[in-house]
């Protein structure tokens, strides 16, 4: 009992506050470096005329933001990322839970299919972009040619997923379904495997058929879990550049941008460093108010 | 009962669940019959199938072969929905995101009940256990105690034909248990539905139920009222799971007698015809209104074996004595050695 006690001490952080402040540096300088300073950096372009290139920099107000939401582009880039975060979701939910639902009872084969689900979530998203743009491309397009072998549509006149601006975003919007799906899809498997068998047993017993037991009992009851797959979701579909920019680069014509992806053309790729950082600053409000609900879901969590 | 219709019997033939293909069954050709309005208590260890043949009642569960008869008539292939019963989980299964009237009213809802009656049902129900001013509470806001009633008022609000209730006092501490158990005859004899109650517990058996149905390893070992399994056990298993401590059992030719340790009792209080033995103490408790002494028997054929008395007073009984213990002639119990079944008594000599 002594020679542990004497152990716990020697290593003990609250004894020693140089190893403990040790200890907790490397999150503190990640969180510094790599969060906090392009925060306030991008604050601070954003009220000047920074320029790549150019080593003369001036404060220029509210001009930068002014530009910008007279810029049609930009409101394009609202709209995208909007729609694209907020209709992927539903997507993804609903789809999630219909994955959860069937993976939920044992089967044959079931951990294939579960890994074969968990796929696209451990790839590199840059590779199942850049598969998605063969997918999708207009001469090479698999999806192209089984509609044309199945005289749906002539060659020639078929369409083109990521070059006409509505089929763009829909295609835009898929990859990024996709993407998303096989997390939610864990989690919500997680959170069903805790509701207790008793429950829905009681709500058959009880008379309910599956459609009220699922929209009644079983997802009502997963709540707190099915927030925490939509925030996620949110967070990394709203600031996700990668999937537009290897499909699209926010073409045709500007119509498939997003703020990320329009922070970066204009802001690295158009060399106007002032504007990017503007535009990525519209993104803040929004992840603000989702990180004030994933908050209040973590808190509530703690409290039950 | 308003719109409830008859009540019902429940009744199985050579009901049979195999859970995996060449393995014992967990539920083994069970027959039997409730009354109308019986509380019919299934007692068996843990793994005996009381819990499995239960679940096969309701419909959670598909029986490997044989039927399951509710009101005459064979529901094998209903849908729990269908069966016109109501179910007290172990743990309650209360819906923890519902108030208690939302608990209370889902069987409704789900049956289609016209939605003017809901509220007078739940009401009904909950005053009939008491609960009405907890209507608005969460199940996580309330005790033990009333999450029971608030499972049992879910139960009742359809007025089905048959309950059936999976061990419900196992998660109250020992004191509720009393007055839970207590609450619960009370509710039958109100509602006089014909329940079947799963149990381990065979005080919970002997002082709930109607008839007592004792299961072990899927089998059906006797059937009868707590008196019936308790002075006249069917085989060498009820013999010793009923009763604490259980019976005790001595070998003896072709037979094992069995006797109840209440009457292995010391010599000098005994009268009229009984059978002899010597007795060595080796350990007495005290339990407030009576005594256990456990020991071996000595000299004779039993040599050796170890047997248990409960006694009314055993202050002169030490630790070591050797003393002679009779049992009345009438209170031996014979079973056949090898088929462990009760057989005719018969006359035997014991030394």
């Amino acid at each position: 009992m002594a020679v542990a006690r004497t152990k716990i001490k020697s290593i003990g952080a609250a004894q020693s506050p140089l190893l403990g402040a040790a200890m907790f540096s490397p999150a503190v300088l990640y969180i510094l470096l790599l969060v906090a300073g392009p925060f306030f950096l991008a604050i601070f372009y954003a009220f000047s005329d920074a320029r790549i290139g150019n080593t003369e920099m001036h404060y220029v107000g509210l001009e930068n933001f002014r530009s910008i939401l007279q810029s049609p582009s930009f409101r394009v880039a609202i709209r995208n990322s909007l729609i694209f975060t907020i209709c992927s979701q539903m997507v993804v939910i609903i789809g999630a839970n219909i994955l959860a639902i069937s993976l939920e009872n044992t089967f044959r084969g079931r951990g294939l299919i579960r890994f074969l689900i968990l796929l696209p979530w451990v790839a590199p998203i840059a590779l199942g972009a850049i598969g998605w743009k063969w997918i999708l491309d207009s001469i090479y397009s698999v999806i192209t040619w089984v509609l044309v072998a199945a005289h749906i549509y002539k060659p020639f006149s078929a369409p083109m997923w990521l070059g006409e601006p509505h089929l763009a975003i829909a295609s835009v919007l898929l990859v990024h379904s996709w993407r998303m799906m096989p997390f939610s899809t864990v989690i919500l498997l997680a959170g069903r495997t805790a509701i207790p068998k008793d429950i829905p047993e009681a709500a058959a017993v009880d008379g309910a058929g599956f459609w009220r037991t699922q929209l009644q009992i079983v997802i009502p009851m997963m709540r707190p879990i099915i927030s925490v797959a939509v925030l996620f979701g949110l967070i990394f579909t709203f600031t996700d550049m990668t999937v537009v920019y290897i499909l699209t680069a926010g073409g045709p014509f500007d119509s498939t941008q997003t703020l990320p992806s329009l922070a970066f053309t204009m802001g690295i790729q158009g060399s106007d460093l002032a504007a990017g950082a503007a535009i990525s600053l519209f993104l803040v409000p929004v992840l603000v108010i989702i990180a004030y609900f994933m908050l209040r879901v973590a808190h509530r969590a703690e409290v039950n | 009962m308003t719109d409830g219709g008859p009540m019902a019997v429940v009744q199985t033939r050579n009901l049979t669940k195999v859970f995996k293909e060449g393995q014992l069954g967990a539920v083994n050709n069970v027959n039997f019959e409730t009354r109308e309005g019986e509380f019919l208590v299934f007692l068996g260890p843990s793994g005996s199938g009381k819990t499995t043949l239960l679940r096969m009642i309701a419909g959670l569960e598909t029986p490997t072969s044989g039927d399951i008869l509710i009101g005459g008539r064979v529901v094998n292939d209903l849908s729990p929905r269908d069966r016109r019963i109501a179910m007290v989980f172990q743990s309650y299964a209360l819906y923890p995101h519902l108030s208690v009237y939302k608990n209370i009213s889902f069987p409704l809802k789900a049956q289609n009940v016209k939605k003017e009656l809901h509220k007078e049902k739940v009401e009904w129900a909950a005053s009939l256990l008491g609960i009405g001013a907890l209507l608005e509470r969460k199940p996580r806001e309330l005790s033990g105690g009333e999450r029971q009633r608030v499972a049992l008022a879910r139960a009742i609000v359809r007025e089905p034909a048959v309950f059936l209730l999976d061990e419900p006092l196992s998660n109250l501490d020992a004191k509720l248990r009393a007055s839970a158990r207590e609450e619960l005859e009370r509710f039958h004899r109100r509602v006089g539905t014909t329940s079947i109650y799963v149990t381990h517990d065979q005080v919970e058996a002997m002082a709930m139920g109607d008839r007592i149905m004792v299961l072990n390893k899927g089998v059906v070992h006797q059937l009868g009222t707590p008196t019936d399994v308790y002075d006249n056990p069917a085989d060498t298993f009820v013999a010793t799971f009923l009763g604490s401590p259980p019976m005790n059992l001595v070998e003896l030719g072709d037979v094992i007698v069995g006797f109840r340790p209440e009457y292995f009792r010391p010599a000098s209080a005994s009268t009229g015809d009984s059978v002899p033995f010597r007795f060595k103490v080796e350990n007495t408790e005290y339990l407030g209104s009576e005594w256990i002494v456990s020991g071996t028997l000595v000299g004779g054929k039993f040599e050796g074996r170890k047997i248990f008395s409960r006694l009314t007073a055993a202050q002169d009984l030490h630790l070591g004595d050797t003393r002679d213990f009779v049992v009345p002639q009438r209170e031996l119990k014979f079973f056949d050695r090898t088929t462990e079944k009760r057989v005719e008594p018969r006359v035997l000599s014991w030394q």
